[in-house]
Order: structure tokens, then sequence, then C-alpha cells
């Protein structure tokens, strides 16, 4: 009984110390309660947050581009995709295979979703088709239970309504590259699909087109499912745009050149609108917004027509005849002519050891300014030229804009050359030759411009010397106000206009046949053609090959330049075509065809 | 029947009115408290649907009441008389589980009883205990501290903890352990002997890590380091920790926990519905539960101390033992200071075998206080 006794102490000693055991095991879990709740609760509550918010950034729609008259040249539409989330399907290879069942990806697209798997972190959507019919959209919706993480999104792309006519002023969007992200740490760059301007205005206005970036922040459950939103912040649609073209006029332009290679722009004499700025051949934006195949692409770079260079700014070509009125200007400033000099023409003069050739075998006979300019009279220019020396003649070039890049601040455009002594020495390090002025005289040698320079330079003649700037955005009246006088004897400029009218309007005028009266408006201008090979003396012994059994390359570049209403001019017109043959034959016909349609356009405007 | 009733198994000396006199009521008021707590919480976790878990749970917990009250006005005497009977049957229900589930080649733990899925496993921590207070109780302090004394005790626990182990239910067998070495601790097992035998498990240790299933080495490795694999096996803990450290002190409201509510806390009605009511009700609720089965366990020791007979006392202490383990293995686990083992925390938890078990042990613990002035004796 004793021992009984003792057993029952025993035992109720031994439990009351796992009695307290148990208390201080207790104490731990409340401590440790203490420890999770509220030493770390911040840290936790940050975590709990990440689990099931995901924010999300909202693509702004990009800035529309309109014409002139409001007419969309650059919009977005409504664009079916579907896209992968990599977190939320099983087997991404295998939900790949069976989208390739119903919608087959080319190799391209393929490796493309490869690529942004590995870039993109695995909750983002990554593109797998686009531009989807609504019959592809049911097709994947039907069995979008079988392919987890496949998901059709209505996004907006950009759409080029003109395609291939205003490709090269719009430029296109593209998808974003690894440099843009270096440069540029707009996070919307980041979301996936999404274009950045990479070319034209597209590129220019890229900032103010782009918008800026809403964010979302939705609830998600464990597996990604949106349960609800939590917080929307709009972020801000891309700023219209609106551009000086006129699409009917660009159009006219895309027509008339067919399947010629060159450039036209016309343009607005006392503001600068440009109003028609081509470059041919060209290629369509549209493509470059899906993404164009390496074949096509290498197509296109290594057609001898060069398609991608936009040639309204980026081509340097000989002026030709073109530079004639700058060569008169600086003569008649210069002193080294006047309204009543008269040069005799032979066909050819003898400069020093060589013969140099109008471009009439039997000559012109003598011919004052207006006349030589009329018939485009090379020896006329050669001694007008050799008279007032080279120098004089490219600083007069430069104040009309020749050799320098313009206000447009394109990146592709080049600057061209307008050539003088102190130019030679630097970039040929020889110095200059008395022959060289007179081939400059007439715009050949050294002397290279880009169609845009020579229809700013037309402009300003045209618009009395006003030192007008070309823009393809409206250009306010406080702008047009600010445009200096070049300070040019307007007697002089009097007399190259009246040359320039006498090319269009008199009997024997280089462009005579490409005339029109509009309502009493007529066309003044200048033809040029210029040649891209050397004529040897061989050849003009035996008669010049005819240009029409040349190769293609060989043949002349032919150039018009003018101006309309002859009276108070609106409109200056460039027209260059590649290797056409001559300006009076094959550039002046469009040029006089453009101005016409704009003064007729204009016309309709007033009404 | 009609003579099971009448040979008296009934309490000769108490009437009923007498019993229930001797009740204590705020045990009962407590283990009704936390079944309200299970019933809401599960409400919640259906995100506000009664049908699916809150309606199932509150039918279990009302049948494992009427069982439990059955078993508080049951004669204690046919608990000491049959306890190795029903040891034994329990065992060789092991044993059919274990057969059926080789045959079957799939590990199968329960039978199943319409309502309740019967795990032999879970019946057996009764009736281990059962058997274990009955042999000690018969067992003088002399016999108690020598080897042999305690070799049938030891043969008891470990041949259904072995069985349970071969299911596999690591938690289980483990908890069969723990309370056979918490009863022999009571009993007077000298601590020096505990001392050997902790020595010898942890030059063990290496070789049972061999014994062990991958999946129970994942937990174990995921348990040392759980940001070693957060998408794989350290998800569940780190979402855990994630909800309650969430819930901070006054939680998210009832049906706001987020974690739970989109599903990113796995199990949040089973074994995980500790966080999930620590994330909605915060470090408030979270040691109100703790607090309430602490009195639970505090007032089952002072049944035990208040109690007459030896038997009643062990019993006592080995079944709020069970409970303890229960309590502390889930608590600990979800707080990710112990491996997830998979214990359900009773009377909260959805499932029913836990539910039963718990609430038999509820009805002999208190069926052991209202007798607590009769002697049983050693027989």
């Amino acid at each position: 009984m004793n021992r009984d006794n003792s057993k029952g102490k025993i035992l109720i000693s031994r439990m009351l110390i796992w009695g307290l055991v148990q208390f201080v095991l207790l104490l731990i879990i409340i401590g440790r309660l203490y420890y999770l709740q509220v030493f770390q609760a911040d840290k936790y509550k940050t975590m709990s947050d990440e689990n099931r918010i995901s924010s999300r950034i909202l693509v702004p729609p990009r800035g529309i581009i309109t014409d002139r008259n409001g007419v969309y040249i650059a919009n977005n539409k409504q664009n079916f995709q579907a896209m992968l989330v990599a977190e939320q399907a099983n087997n991404v290879d295998e939900t790949l295979q069976k989208f390739k069942k119903i919608m087959p990806l080319s190799e391209t697209e393929e490796a493309r979703i490869k690529r942004d798997l590995k870039r993109y972190r695995r909750f983002v959507p990554i593109k797998l088709k686009d531009g989807l019919s609504w019959e592809d959209v049911s097709k994947i919706l039907l069995v979008s239970a079988e392919m987890p993480g496949v998901i059709v999104d209505d996004g907006l792309s950009r759409d080029y309504p003109f395609g291939k006519q205003m490709a090269h002023v719009l430029g296109y969007v593209a998808a974003v590259s690894e440099n843009d992200l270096k440069t540029d740490s707009d996070p919307l760059l980041e979301t996936p699909g999404f274009k950045i301007g990479r070319i034209g205005l597209e590129k220019k206005y890229e900032k103010q087109l782009r918008g800026t970036g809403g964010s979302l922040k939705l609830e998600v459950n464990a597996v990604g499912r949106i349960m609800k939103e939590i917080e929307r912040k709009g972020g801000e649609s891309g700023q219209k745009l609106e551009l000086t073209i006129d699409s009917r006029l660009q159009q006219k332009a895309f027509e008339l050149f067919k399947d010629e290679s060159g450039a036209a722009i016309v343009m607005d004499v006392n503001t600068g609108e440009i109003l028609t700025f081509l470059s041919m051949p060209s290629y369509d934006s549209n493509d470059f917004v899906k993404g164009v195949s390496q074949d096509t692409y290498q197509a296109l770079l290594y057609d001898e027509k060069q398609p991608l260079i936009n040639k309204a700014i980026a081509g340097r070509y000989s002026p030709g005849s073109t530079f004639k009125m700058v060569v008169a200007l600086a003569a008649l400033e210069a002193g080294a002519i006047n309204r009543d000099t008269r040069i005799g023409c032979y066909g050819k003069m003898d400069f020093g050891n060589h013969l140099f050739h109008c471009w009439k075998k039997d000559g012109h006979g003598a011919l004052n300014v207006v006349e030589a300019l009329q018939h485009s009279c090379d020896i006329f220019f050669y001694e007008a030229a050799w008279k007032t020396g080279i120098d004089k003649i490219a600083a007069m070039a430069r104040r009309f804009g020749l050799g320098e890049v313009s206000s447009l601040r394109f990146d592709d455009e080049k600057a061209g050359t307008i050539p003088d002594k102190a130019w030679k020495l630097r970039q040929l390090k020889s110095s200059w030759q008395g022959g060289e002025t007179l081939i400059a005289g007439i715009g050949q040698g050294y002397v290279l411009t880009t169609p845009l320079q020579l229809a700013v330079m037309t402009s300003r003649i045209a618009n009395g010397g006003k030192m007008v700037e070309p823009s393809l955005t409206k250009v306010s009246e406080e702008k047009i106000y600010q445009y200096k006088n070049m300070k040019i004897n307007p007697l002089h400029l009097a007399l190259v206009k009246e040359g320039m009218c006498s090319v269009v309007n008199r009997a024997g005028g280089t462009a005579a046949r490409s005339a029109f009266d509009y309502k009493g408006a007529k066309m003044c201008g200048k033809t040029g053609t210029t040649q891209v090979r050397r004529i040897t003396l061989q050849e003009r012994q035996t008669g010049i090959i005819r240009q029409e059994d040349l190769p293609w390359k060989y043949r002349n570049h032919a150039l018009f330049v003018g101006y309309a209403p002859h009276d108070n001019p609106k409109y200056a017109v460039v027209v260059l075509v590649e290797h056409g043959g001559g300006g009076s034959t094959v550039a002046a016909p469009i040029a006089s065809a453009l101005l016409k349609e704009a003064l007729i356009l204009s016309d309709e405007e007033m009404r | 029947m009609y003579k099971f009733y009448k040979t008296g198994f009934r309490n000769p000396n108490l009437s009923l009115k007498e019993k229930i006199y001797n009740l204590n009521f705020s045990y009962l008021f407590f283990i009704f408290l936390l079944a309200a707590v299970g019933v809401m919480m599960l409400y919640s976790a259906a995100n506000g649907n009664w049908q699916t878990w809150a309606i199932k749970h509150a039918l279990r917990f009302a049948l494992s009441a009427v069982i439990m009250f059955a078993l508080i006005f049951t004669d204690i005497k046919f608990f000491l008389r049959y306890a190795y009977y029903f040891y034994f049957a329990t065992l060789l229900l092991l044993i059919a589980v274990e057969i059926y589930g080789a045959v079957g080649k799939g590990a199968t733990r329960w039978i199943d009883l319409g309502f309740f899925r019967l795990q032999p496993s879970e019946l057996m921590k009764i009736a281990l205990v059962l058997a274990l207070a009955k042999y000690f109780n018969a067992t003088p302090v002399s016999s108690i501290e020598t080897i042999s004394g305690i070799i049938p005790a030891l043969l008891m626990a470990f041949v259904p903890a072995a069985l349970i182990m071969m299911q596999p239910d690591l938690g289980t067998a483990l908890m069969l352990i723990f309370t056979t070495a918490v009863i022999l601790f009571t009993v007077g097992v000298q601590i020096w002997k505990f001392a050997a035998v902790g020595v010898g498990v942890t030059a063990l240790l290496p070789v049972a890590w061999m014994f062990l299933h991958d999946y129970q080495k994942q937990r174990v490795l995921t348990f040392l380091n759980p940001e070693r694999d957060p998408l794989g096996a350290g998800y569940h803990i780190m979402q855990s920790k994630i909800a309650l450290g969430s819930g901070g002190i006054f939680g998210k409201g009832f049906m706001n926990g987020t974690q739970s509510h989109l599903n990113f806390l796995p199990e949040k009605h089973t074994d995980f519905i500790f966080t999930m009511l620590s994330e909605e009700f915060g470090i408030i609720g979270a040691v109100m539960v703790v607090v309430i089965n602490f009195l639970i366990l505090l007032y089952s020791y002072a049944f035990a101390m208040k109690t007459t007979s030896y038997f009643g006392k062990l019993t006592i202490i080995g079944l709020a033992t069970n409970y303890f383990l229960y309590i502390f293995i889930n608590i600990s686990m979800v707080l990710g200071l112990i491996p997830v083992v998979g214990v359900p925390l009773p009377l909260i938890s959805y499932g029913g075998t836990v539910m039963l078990s718990v609430m038999a042990s509820f009805g002999i613990i208190l069926a052991m206080y209202v007798n607590r002035e009769t002697n049983l004796g050693k027989d």
C-alpha cells in the first residue's frame, strides 16, 4: 500500500513536470506567433500583396496621323492576337505543339516566340500570332481548354491606309530593339508587342505619338486568374499629329510616277508646308509593322532602285541645269553679267586644254540671261560662272539652302555638296581648277543636292527671296512672318523668274510642251538633265548613244523644278526621275500635272 | 443486449443525475467553442458556403458528441476490463488495412463507414493509452523501474507504430511513440533511460533517414530551408508564413483572408486551417485558440489529479498528451517550427476520423472525471 501511494505520487509529480513542458511549448508557439504576426508583419504584408496584386501596364493608343484635310494616314486598327502566358501553361512545348496544329506558325514566328519566352518573365503574355480573323479566334477559343495559357487578346496595331504612297513620309513602327531599351527607360517599351517609331515621322514624333502608359492593378488568385480590379491609372493617349501633306496630291504624284524611280516634292512657297513628299519606288509600311521576313528585306535592300532610301532627302544628285538660276543670281550680284550681257554660243568652247560642250551641238548664238535660261544654254553659264568665281556661286547656293541639312531634321537627311575652293582643299587636299568652276556652273561635277533642297531653292526664288523653310506640320502665321529676307536684288530675281517662265511658256523653251493655263495661272520652271556617265570624245564624234539604248542605270537623271501661278507663286514643285532620260520629256510633264492638280485642289478649298 | 445492461456495466454507485452533476461544464463549453470556430472557419474557407464543409463538420461534431456522451455515461470498469481486447481488436484492424492496402496496391489508411472514414491508426491512439494504463495500473513501481517491466509496454507501442509507419504515416506513428514515451515518463521510468534512448536514436538517425520515403525526405529538407524551392515543396510553408504574418494583430477580417481565398494557401480547410484563422483574425484570434486549447489541457490534468484511480489518472494523462500532440504538431507545422507532417487541428480542421477519436478521448476523460471517486483497483 505504501508502495502504491508512492506510485500515485510519482505519477502526479511527473505529470506536473510534463504539464510544465507543455506550457513552455505553447509559450513558444505564442512567441512564434508574435514574431510572425507582429514583429515581421510588414514584411509578410508586402509579400502577401506581391502574391495577390498583379500590375499591368496599359498601353495607350498611339497618336493618329492625318493629312492636312483630316484624312487618316496612320491609324490604329483592332487586332486579334493569340498570346501565351507561360506561367499558366502546364507544359509550354506541349501547348505550342497543340497551337501549331490549329494555327500553323512559320519558322521565323517560332524563333521569335522562343526568344520571347526566354526574354520575358513567366507571367508576361507573349504573342503567338496576330492579325487573327474571327474564324481563327473561334477556332482557338474552341480548344483553349486543352491549351492552358493560351489567350486571345484584342489589341491595337498600326495601320497605314495609304501603304506605299506615304511610306517615306511616315516611316513605320516596329518591334523594340535592345538598343531602344538602353536609350529609353519608358516601361511601355518592355510590354510585349510594343511598337516603336523606327523611321520617318513615326520616329521623329515618337514622344508625342506614344503617349504615356497607364497602370492597372489586379487582384489575382494563385493560378493567376483575375479576381477583381484594384486600381486603374489612365495614362494618356498619344497626341494626334496633323501633317501638311495632301493625300490626294500625294496619290496623284504616286500615280504619275508609275514604275519610275525618283522623288517628287510639292511645297507651299510662302509657308514652307510640304503637300507632297514622295520617294519612288516605295515599300508598304504595313509590312514592317508585322515584321518583314529576311528574304523580303534583302530583296528591298538590294533592289537597284533602292526603295528603302528616301530619295527626297537622302538622294544626292547633280542639280544640273536647275542650278543655273543660282549661277545667274550670283553672276548678276557679282556684276559679272547684267541684264543686257550677251554671250555667244557656238556649241563648244575652249578652256585651257579642254573643250567644253553645250548640250546643243550647233550652239544657240548670242543670248542674254533670260534667253540662256529659256534655252538652258551651257556656254552662257560656263562663261558667267567663270567670271563670277566659284566662291561667290557657292555662297549664293547656300543662301538658297543648298548643301545643308534642312529644318525637317530627319535622321537620314543628307546635306549634299556645294563645293568651293576651301572645300576642295579640305576634302580632296588639292587646289581648285578653273575648269571645275565651269562644270559647277551647269550644276555638275562636285555639286550635289537633294530634291528637298531644290524645292526650298525654288520656293525662295518664287516667293521673292524669303528664307522659307520646309515643314511637314502646320506652320504658324508667326513663323511665316519671321522668315528673313535674303536681300537679293528684286530686279535680279525678276530676271531669273522671267527666264523660268520663258522655259515653259515661250516657244523654244525647254519645257514648252508642259505648259498649262489654269484660269490664267501658268507654270514657270527649269529643266535639268544630268549625266551619270562621262561622254567620251570618241562618242561625240561617232554620235552620242541614244538614251533608250543604254542600260537603265547609265541613263540620265531627269529633273524639273518649277512653281505656279507665274504671277503670284503659291506652290513650288521638284520632280526627279532617276535615269529617266530628259528633264523636258520625263520630269516636266509630271511636275506640270502635279502643279495643276495642286492649283485645282487649292481652288476647291477656297470655294 | 438486455442482459448486457442488467449484469451491470453501469456504475451501481452513481445515478445518471449524480453523473450529470459531476460533469465539468466549462470543459464541455471549450470543446463546443472550438467546434463552433471550426464551423465558422470552414464557412469562410468555402468562400461563404455552408454546404461545402461547414454543415458536414457540424453534423460530424454532433454525431461525435453523441458518442462522447455515450462514453461519459459508460461504466468505467468497462474501460479497464476490456482495454486489452480493444487494443488487440484495433491491432487486427490495422493489419487488415495493411493487407488490403498491399493487395489494392495503394496506400489505404481507412475503413469506410459511410459518414466517417474510420482510420484504425486513430483508434489505436486511444486503444494504446487504455492498454498501457491497464498494464501500468497492474505493475508495481519496483517492476516499472526494471527493463523487463517495461518491455511489454514497449512492444504494445512499437508493433502498431511499425504497422502505421508502413502505411506510410510517419506523423501518426511518431505520435504513438511520443505518447508512449510520456506515459513511461509519468509512471516513473528513470530519466537516465530516456537519455540513453535519446543518444541511441540520435546515433540511428542516419539509418532511419535511409528508410524514409522520398516525399518525407523532401519535407524534412524543405523544413530546414523553406526558400530552397519556393515554387515546389517549400511553397506550402512559405505561403503559410506569408498568410500568418500578413494577418498582423487584428487580421484581415472574416472571409477577407487574401492568401486563403485566392488559393495561395494550400489545404486551408484541413491542415492549414489555423493559418487561415490567423490571417483573418490576426494574432488575437490565433492566441485565443491556443489559450482555449491550453485550458482544455489544464482542466484535463486537473481532472487527473482529482481522479482516485491510477488507471483513470494515467488514461487522462495519455489521452490529454495525445490531444496536446495534435495541437502542438499542427500549429508548429503551420508556423514553420517543425516539418510539414500532415496532422490536422482537432475540432477545427475538416475531417471525420480525428473528430471522432478526439471526441471519444474527451468522452473517456470525462467518464474518468465523473467517476473520480470510484476506486477501480488493479484489475
